[in-house]
């Protein structure tokens, strides 16, 4: 197991190197003055030019170690909100996790429900249901889906009323320490916590089934039956132990995309999480906080996966070689 | 076939020739006779039926949009009509923010969406498959580089990277299909280098090589024919995703401002306030248009998954 870690370890150090490289040389591509890119419309003296200048002046690859040693810089400011990006960025987190969070549990839970029930019996009512339903929802954007869960839920059509507010993460004014508040947090998190389940128990429920399919007919699930053991038996402590790798691989890998995903639905429902900062950020455009945004995605994204990939060891050896 | 051959004298070569066309006519028979067989497998699936049926309609609405909805409807500063008003004679899905209908701007956008999600598609396509042979075909510096790339390719969350991509590059239509092709390239490659590799360990292949046959002939005469399947089914799924991503890049207001898509009308209507003025049918036509599609790209390449791949026919 140490080997294996130390392996997985330095494939994830080697994508982030390769992340910081990306993201150091795609910005220096951009047309124009970076000057006026990085001050865009801020009130500089010449002195904080003529600095940035003898920055901007070194050789490129100085540059590229200057940054790369530190790319965590506070000294970054965000064009739009003139602060240090970093400082913007750590207060979004929070109601990113929290609408992340939340989906992933119930998406998880409920696709592998669906999964598992239509993988059981493949080609039967409720399998070929829900693979229609499911190929349905897989093929819709998240931001679409959410728009008409807004105006069908937010605004209200017809006959029914506006059941959850249209956006935001609480409603001015009330205090999100105390239990009201986080009801009221609660409420707001139902529709873009409910779009992005949608989306995810597609893909889960696609993929649990085309697991469990696989399994049903292996030799030692006919074993298990001809021992006479019961169905439900069978099904949770034979077929599902293999099935579930897979699965549980795609449900821990995904996570560091849901984050990045949550960028249009955050965008929809106006959640203040780094989803909608993206979406401002790009409509600037604003490069430092792109650029710092970019950057925490990513490696986001590698420690997750290099989590996964050690969980992965943990429940399933052979992997170890 | 030519590296197969020994070195033939000159009574021997004309009789080689012929040996050589009949190997090429038989070759064409046999691939003509697997074309028919994976068209009809095709057409018994109900999945790949319903999908060809919905690709064939939209193809149709994109090439007659512009005889049906002449340019001019399109011009604001044309229009009579009301602003967002709902259906109503003559306009079925109502109007939009400058009064302009809605189904004809939905029948445009199916031009744009379309183009650009085949082109994508085509990058991307060409991209995966030359970087995955190569990269499970060359077994040195080069091809350790490559699936390294691939690697890394596919860790990078999408979403991002096409931002700033977009960003960089700036919004026009080629620089939509560019980006999108860009980054939907590594599942491909990294699904044909596995493909590479099985094929390369076959007997034949090695007796191809034992007979002297160079890099480029193993690479385009043995691994490429047998990849090819693979790759037709992936690109219909390809295409799925190619779509979505424009809609998706359009939406966030990263496309091309004056070329009409799905994603383009979904983000006026988003920024004119349909939703909280309750304007459904600006948001509903322009949203069923991409699942349509996008469901029946999948679906068509679902179906040819099944038809194509050998060890799924058997079961």
């Amino acid at each position: 197991m140490g080997r294996y870690a130390l392996r997985r370890a330095g494939t994830a150090a080697g994508t982030a190197v390769f992340v910081l490289v990306v993201n150091f040389f795609l910005f220096r591509l951009l047309p124009g003055d970076p000057i006026g890119l990085i001050t865009r419309g801020r009130n500089m003296d010449a002195d904080q030019i003529r600095a940035l200048r003898a920055q901007l002046n070194k050789p490129i690859w100085q540059q590229f170690l200057d940054y790369a040693s530190n790319p965590f810089s506070t000294g970054v400011d965000s064009v739009k909100y003139s602060r240090p990006v970093w400082g913007l960025i750590g207060e979004r987190v929070g109601p990113t996790l929290l609408l992340v969070g939340t989906a992933t549990v119930i998406a998880t839970a409920v696709g592998l429900w669906i999964g598992i029930r239509a993988g059981w019996r493949p080609g039967q009512g409720f399998d070929r249901g829900s693979t229609a339903v499911t190929l349905l929802l897989y093929a819709m954007p998240e931001f679409w889906l959410g728009m008409l869960l807004l105006i069908a839920f937010g605004t209200g059509i017809g006959p029914l009323p506006a059941l959850f507010p249209i956006g935001g993460i609480s409603t001015p004014g009330v205090d999100t320490s105390t239990p009201a508040g986080w009801l009221d947090v609660g409420r707001h998190l139902v529709l873009p916590a409910t779009t992005i389940v949608l989306g995810y128990v597609a893909e889960y429920s696609l993929i649990m089934r085309a697991s469990l399919v696989d399994e049903v007919h292996a030799d030692y699930v006919t074993t298990a039956r001809a021992k006479g053991l019961k169905d439900v038996e069978v099904r949770r402590r034979h077929a599902l132990r293999n099935a579930m790798l897979p699965t549980s691989s795609l449900v821990l890998l995904n996570i560091g995309f849901v984050v990045s995903g949550a960028i249009t639905v955050e965008t929809v429902f106006s959640w203040p999480g780094l989803g909608l900062l993206t979406y401002d950020a790009l409509r600037g455009p604003d490069i430092p906080l792109l650029q710092a945004l970019f950057l925490l995605f990513s490696l986001s994204v590698i420690a997750v996966n290099l989590v996964a990939d050690l969980l992965y060891g943990v429940i399933d050896p052979r992997v170890r070689t | 076939m030519s590296a197969d051959a020994g070195p033939g004298t000159g009574a021997a070569a004309g009789t080689q020739r012929t040996g050589r066309q009949d190997a090429r006519t038989l070759a064409r028979a046999r691939r003509r006779a697997a074309l028919r067989r994976a068209v009809r497998d095709l057409l018994r699936k109900p999945g790949g039926v319903a999908g060809l049926a919905i690709l064939g309609f939209f193809v149709v609405l994109a090439l007659l949009a512009p005889l049906l909805f002449p340019a001019e409807t399109l011009e604001v500063t044309r229009t009579t009509q009301p602003k967002l008003a709902s259906p109503y004679a003559g306009y079925p899905f109502g109007t939009d923010r400058y009064g302009i209908s809605v189904l004809a701007l939905v029948a445009w956008g199916a031009r744009i969406s379309l183009l650009v999600g085949i082109s994508a598609t085509i990058i991307s396509m060409v991209l995966g498959t030359l970087v995955g042979i190569a990269s499970g075909h060359f077994r040195n510096l080069l091809g350790a580089v490559l699936e390294r790339l691939t690697d890394w390719f596919l860790v990078i969350p999408f979403l991002p990277l096409v931002i700033v991509l977009a960003t960089v590059l700036g919004s026009s239509i080629l620089n939509v299909v560019v980006v999108i092709g860009i980054t939907s390239w590594p599942a491909t490659a990294r699904l044909v280098r596995a493909q590479t590799l099985s094929i390369e360990a076959r007997p034949y292949v090695e007796r191809s090589r034992a007979l002297g046959a160079g890099e480029w002939h193993l690479m385009t005469r043995h691994v490429l024919p047998n990849v090819m399947p693979l790759v037709l089914a992936n690109t219909t799924l390809t295409v799925a995703v190619a779509i979505a991503s424009e809609t998706t890049l359009s939406f966030l207001g990263l496309g091309d401002p004056f070329a009409v898509s799905w994603g383009k009308i979904l983000d006026d209507a988003f920024g004119a306030g349909a939703i909280t003025a309750g304007a459904w049918w600006y948001l509903v036509p322009p949203g069923v248009c991409v699942v349509l599609v996008v469901l029946a790209f999948t679906l068509l390449g679902r179906a040819l998954e099944e038809v194509l791949d050998p060890r799924r026919r058997s079961a």
